[in-house]
């Protein structure tokens, strides 16, 4: 113990920043900021310098200039005497209404296909795999383009349905027009109608809500609600007694009657669009740039979304599905109450990238002319205007929102469903 | 200059690279060709053959404009460019020059900072229906769906025309012509609206031309011409007296076929001669050799060469010069004089 | 019992019976479709009602394909040879509009005299990529490998080899730098020294040598205008150069990623996160309008070039992520094992860890370059001529408007035939890869 000498003395060389691995992490660290801000630093001197001799310093202020264009595809009330935040924020909600038909869409016939292709039919599991690899291997832009072309060219004109012997009709009892400028169907409309809460004053991103949708939704979640509590009553019945009393009939009594009540109450029916000057009124107009645009992403993703779930089922052990089978399962019972759950872990991870995937996707929508977010705030107003800074950062700026938000929310459920793992 | 463009890409170029903002006709000259900026594609004005080879009115302009400064028409390089990417691409120096069936407005000339060098052709914002549709006015197309091309002035002036006139449309925005005439063809639109120019000539290729009608109202004026940026005004007049000169020498009948024997010795006619630079000193004025004018008309003739070539009666176009004859024909098309 | 028994029996087999065959309802083809077409009333349907959907497909679209006009000069005229033939002129393809445009569609403006140059290129590609993917491949074509990013360059653009050449030799000053001087100054000096000394030769001293060169001992290709570039050639070529630039700049973002470095793993994941986050089509408004802005004023390059670095920037993020996936493949023992033969982080990346998550990575690399090279056709919005731009300036041709299918299919069965095989060989190459594991 005697040769315990002191440690030696702690001094500071310059060269420690480099080869003492204690502060070498910090040296990389530092460098690597100092870097990065002076990039950034150059990017952002370069561009004032540039927008300086263009004489066009970045400002905000043309949104509130009037647009001065027509959008054909709105879900809110706007005019071409709305300002440019109005027609960017027609555009958000128009991409949010095709992302959200696109992934629900994707989803189930994704799922189908996914099942399917495993099917012990061979001429069906063949014609899935040429329906995933045909989707697979094009790229989606040359879909939706097809797509557009095909309702366009192989759908009638209004000018068809015209006439003492027109050449084509109205389907499904006279309800529904399949055209090529879209498919026209009934809209849902109310006599006594309780009318609309406006939100947001008079400000660009007003929109207003029908009073009778959200009493429509309400009523129909608390008869649902019930229906559930009558349920889990009878299967406490049946673990109490081992006899499940009838519920079936009490269940669809409460989900539909108070419903069928409100919608009375409020005078509901059907308006059915109808062949009047150039086009058909009335009734909800579904255009054809949305179905295009829907349809192509959808079975796109979809092809995806089939492998991904075939792997998922795939990656369940045989083991599973002859236990099932043993229990006395049905084949299809198996795949809903056995295969499906289990793989639903393996397959909501890369679900959510394509749900990712067509939402960044729909940003094509230009191709075909439907006015999303980039068609109007990227599109027409960036070129009206010429401010290309402003609104290529702010489109950046709304997708990579949306796509975190995507990405929470799929999160979530994921962190949910993981749950049940053992 | 293209190799160390190259090069650039693969180090950090932006470095090396000097600043070149001012003489454009400098920048042109030691690169040895033209960037000129068209459309992607419009039946007429400019359209790639199967060789690759650009062509139409718009393409002429280039050509001349090529031909003038570098003695070469050859020597340009098209940058298609779309509606959308057209401002960008000039502000941003990628190409020296527009020549893509553009509108003089204001604001694009004092808001995006362009210069328009003058018109090369005076058009008009119109409509095509079918005849079948028994319209005989645009007012009449209350509740109609109409075509338009995103991008471009038309859709202002459609939503204008419309909320003036008090009367409901649905409008079909489209990227490209040749996307919007296969809706209009389909019947996905009772109504393309565009440039009567555009129409007259989208017409001559449809299976049934005589099946479609030009309706009467003009909506718009669209001034189409040539444009630089702002800031280089030595630049903005060699573009715009290229295409004076072409003008001119339509007026004055110099054709491609007779410029070089005008040009070998002086005429009786001393305006032809300081076009032609047998008199006076015009080119060195402008920065030019003195046969500036002369490799311009001859690259593809003068303006009304140029006209009936590629946009003409005889061609699958078919336009009437109309409002594009020459002044003293009853037409707007004139040039100030060079002297 | 059993004697009476014995009695009542009047015949015992005594030899085996030889085998018969099944009954013809089980084998050949009749049983196979028993067995996988009409195995019950619901699949004998489905099977009724897919073959009546495939019947009705093919009706309309065999005499579409095959009853199609070859050679015309326009579409008129094709209408007029089909009505003159069959009749009507719908329902019966003009194919002439390929056989005029198809080198048009492959090679864009590419000088038609000059198509042995991007061909070569092409299979130089193969050559290059050949001992990555195939077994077979010698390691000696690592060499071609290294020289093809200039071939690559030199072959396309074409112009004087001394360019591209002494690029290269900046990346010798760069290797042989490292090499040589870390004996003496230590490792992270030598680095530090010989990136200095390349970017140096890069910035100034690349072009004079280059140049002199060239005056000196001219040997070059003719030069072609990257605007020259379009078709099928130009979306190989925006993806195979995404691919390759993407891969070192996927390798560092992924390994930063991973690091214990906080604000460098914020850096990385907040570029990952970013790219990932927006869609393709605003990185390439970005490239078309926004790339010459953020530059020092007077830098212009062009459009494919500016193209081409976004791609990169967008196909680096999704590489991170495959890296980053081969690299959690990997066992912990192999990181543990890289410690304890007391390799520094840098060495146990370059022998141990990179190799084999690389190698994992191989078919999720490939699929990226699928995605990519798919997703390349968006540059026709932006005015680009790929095959997709192409159609709208073919179809602006008076004689070729109105033309439509045909252009789209031939398109859409170029990129099937590419994609396909490029992810057939993918899955080759994961089930390859994954038996050499076990």
């Amino acid at each position: 113990m005697t040769t315990l000498t002191d440690p030696p003395k702690e001094t500071f060389r310059l060269g420690m920043l480099i080869y003492d691995t204690r502060y070498r992490s910090m040296t990389i660290q530092v460098v690597a900021l100092i870097a990065f801000m002076l990039l950034a630093a150059w990017l952002i001197s370069n561009t004032i310098t540039n927008l300086n001799t263009l004489g066009k310093p970045v400002q905000f202020g043309f949104f509130t200039e009037t647009a001065s264009y027509d959008i054909n595809q709105k879900l809110i009330e706007y005019n071409n005497q709305d300002s440019h935040l109005r027609a960017a924020f027609v555009g958000l909600l128009n991409t949010l209404l095709v992302a959200a038909l696109g992934c629900v869409t994707a989803t189930v016939v994704g799922v189908l296909v996914g099942v399917l292709r495993l099917s012990p039919n061979w001429l069906v599991g063949r014609i899935m795999t040429v329906y995933v690899e045909m989707f697979r291997n094009v790229p989606v832009l040359l879909w939706i383009v097809l797509a557009m072309a095909i309702l366009i060219e192989s759908l009638p004109a209004p000018s068809a349905f015209r006439g003492d012997d027109p050449s084509s009709t109205m389907k499904l009892m006279d309800s529904v027009a399949f055209t090529n400028r879209g498919v026209y169907i009934p809209e849902p409309l109310f006599t006594r109608s309780l009318g609309d809460i406006h939100l947001f004053g008079a400000s660009p991103v007003r929109f207003d809500i029908s009073l009778d949708l959200i009493a429509f939704v309400l009523v129909l979640g608390l008869s649902i609600f019930a229906a559930r509590k009558i349920s889990a009553r009878a299967r406490a019945v049946q673990e109490a007694t081992g006899v499940r009393p009838r519920t079936w009939h009490v269940n669809l009594a409460v989900i539909f009657l108070p419903t069928i009540a409100l919608l009375a109450a409020l005078g509901f029916h059907l308006g059915y669009p109808a062949l009047k000057g150039f086009n058909f009124q009335g009734g909800t107009h579904m255009r054809n740039s949305l179905i295009a645009l829907w349809l192509a992403l959808s079975l796109y993703t979809a092809a995806f979304i089939a492998e991904i779930v075939r792997g998922g089922i795939l990656a369940i052990s045989t083991g599973q599905t002859e236990a099932a089978g043993a229990l006395g399962l049905r084949p299809r019972r198996i795949m809903s109450l056995v295969v499906l759950p289990q793989a639903l872990r393996v397959i909501i991870p890369p679900l959510i990238s394509q749900y990712l995937n067509l939402t960044k996707n729909s940003s094509l929508a230009i191709a075909v002319g439907y006015m999303d977010i980039t068609g109007t705030l990227g599109g027409i107003t960036m070129n009206q205007t010429g401010r290309e800074l402003e609104c290529v950062l702010l489109l950046m700026l709304v997708y990579l929102v949306l796509s975190l938000m995507i990405s929470a929310v799929m999160n979530f459920y994921n962190n949910r469903v993981k749950l049940v793992e053992r | 200059m293209r190799k160390s463009v190259f090069l650039g890409a693969l180090t950090v170029a932006g470095l090396a690279a000097g600043a070149a903002a001012a003489a454009t006709l400098d920048d042109v000259k030691a690169r040895g060709t033209l960037n000129c900026g068209v459309s992607t594609g419009l039946a007429g004005f400019s359209s790639p053959d199967a060789n690759g080879n650009w062509e139409g009115f718009d393409v002429a302009v280039c050509r001349a404009v090529a031909a003038a400064v570098l003695g070469d028409q050859s020597a340009v390089e098209f940058v298609p460019t779309t509606g959308k990417t057209r401002f960008t691409a000039l502000s941003s120096g990628e190409i020296d020059m527009l020549s893509r069936n553009t509108t003089w407005t204001f604001s694009r000339d004092n808001d995006l900072k362009f210069t328009f060098v003058g018109v090369n052709y005076y058009d008009g914002q119109g409509f095509i229906v079918p005849k079948a549709l028994g319209v005989t006015s645009a007012k009449e197309l209350d509740g109609a769906t109409v075509c338009i091309q995103t991008g471009t002035t038309t859709e202002l002036n459609l939503a204008e025309f419309f909320r003036v006139n008090n009367i409901s449309y649905e409008p079909v925005p489209i990227e490209t012509n040749a996307e919007a005439l296969q809706q209009y063809s389909a019947g996905a639109c009772d109504a393309y609206t565009t440039d009567a120019s555009g129409l007259a000539a989208s017409r001559a290729t449809f299976e049934n031309p005589s099946e479609h009608t030009i309706l009467p109202e003009i909506i718009s004026k669209e001034p189409l011409g040539p444009l630089v940026r702002h800031g280089d005004d030595e630049w903005g007049d060699i573009v715009r007296w290229t295409l004076n000169a072409l003008i001119a020498a339509e007026e004055m009948g110099v054709t491609s076929a007779n410029v070089e024997d005008m040009a070998s010795a002086p005429t009786n006619n001393p305006e032809i001669n300081r076009l032609l630079g047998t008199e006076g000193n015009l080119g060195e004025i402008i920065g030019l050799d003195a046969d500036w004018a002369k490799k311009a008309i001859a690259a593809n003739g003068n303006y009304g060469e140029i006209f009936e070539k590629y946009i003409g009666e005889k061609t699958p176009i078919g336009l009437a010069r109309g409002l594009n004859a020459q002044w003293t024909n009853g037409g707007l098309i004139y040039s100030p004089p060079f002297r | 019992m059993s004697d009476t028994h014995g009695e009542t029996v009047r015949f015992v087999r005594e030899t085996m019976l030889p085998e018969r065959e099944p009954p013809t309802s089980q084998v050949g083809l009749l049983g196979w479709g028993r067995d996988n077409l009409f195995t019950g009333p619901f699949n004998t349907i489905v099977t009724i009602v897919s073959l009546v959907l495939i019947g009705y497909l093919l009706a309309g679209l065999l005499p579409w394909m095959f009853q199609s006009v070859w050679r015309a000069d326009s579409l008129s005229e094709c209408r007029e040879i089909a009505t003159a033939t069959w009749g009507q002129s719908e329902g019966h393809a003009c194919w002439a509009v390929i056989r005029e445009r198809w080198p048009q569609l492959l090679f864009g403006f590419y000088p038609s005299e000059l198509y042995w140059r991007p061909i070569l290129a092409f299979a130089l590609l193969i050559v290059a990529v050949a001992p990555v993917l195939f077994p077979w491949a010698s390691n000696r074509l690592l060499a071609v490998s290294a020289a093809y990013p200039f071939l690559l360059a030199w072959l396309l653009w074409g112009g004087s080899i001394w360019g591209p050449v002494m690029v290269a030799a900046g990346f010798a000053i760069l290797y042989f730098g490292v090499t040589l001087l870390s004996g003496r100054i230590g490792a992270l000096g030598a680095l530090i020294v010989a990136v200095v000394a390349a970017l140096l030769w890069w910035l100034f001293a690349v072009g004079p040598v280059a140049g002199e060169l060239a005056r000196l001992i001219p040997i070059g290709l003719e030069p072609v205008e990257s605007r020259d570039f379009g078709g099928f050639m130009l979306s190989i070529l925006i993806g195979v150069v995404a691919i390759g630039c993407s891969l070192p700049i996927g390798i560092v973002l992924a390994l930063g990623r991973q690091s214990d470095l906080l604000i460098v793993k914020a850096l990385c994941v907040g570029f990952i996160e970013f790219i990932r986050g927006v869609p393709l089509i605003t990185l390439l408004f970005v490239a078309s309008t926004l790339l010459n802005i953020f530059m020092p004023p007077g830098t212009d390059f062009d459009i494919i070039l500016r193209v081409m670095i976004m791609v990169t920037l967008f196909a680096s993020a999704y590489m991170a992520e495959v890296v980053r996936g081969g690299l959690a493949a990997l066992p912990k023992g192999q990181y543990e094992g890289a410690d304890s033969l007391g390799f520094d982080y840098w060495q146990a990346q370059r022998l141990v860890i990179m190799p084999q998550a690389l190698k994992i990575s191989i078919p999720g690399i490939v699929s990226t370059f699928i995605g990519v090279f798919k997703d390349t056709t968006l540059v026709s919005i932006i005015g680009l001529l790929d095959p997709l731009g192409l159609t709208n300036a073919i179809r602006a041709d008076t004689a070729w408007n109105g033309v439509y299918w045909e252009l789209f299919g031939f398109i859409a069965l170029l990129f099937f035939i590419f994609c396909f095989g490029m992810s057939r060989y993918s899955m080759y190459l994961e089930r390859r890869l994954r038996t050499d594991n076990h």
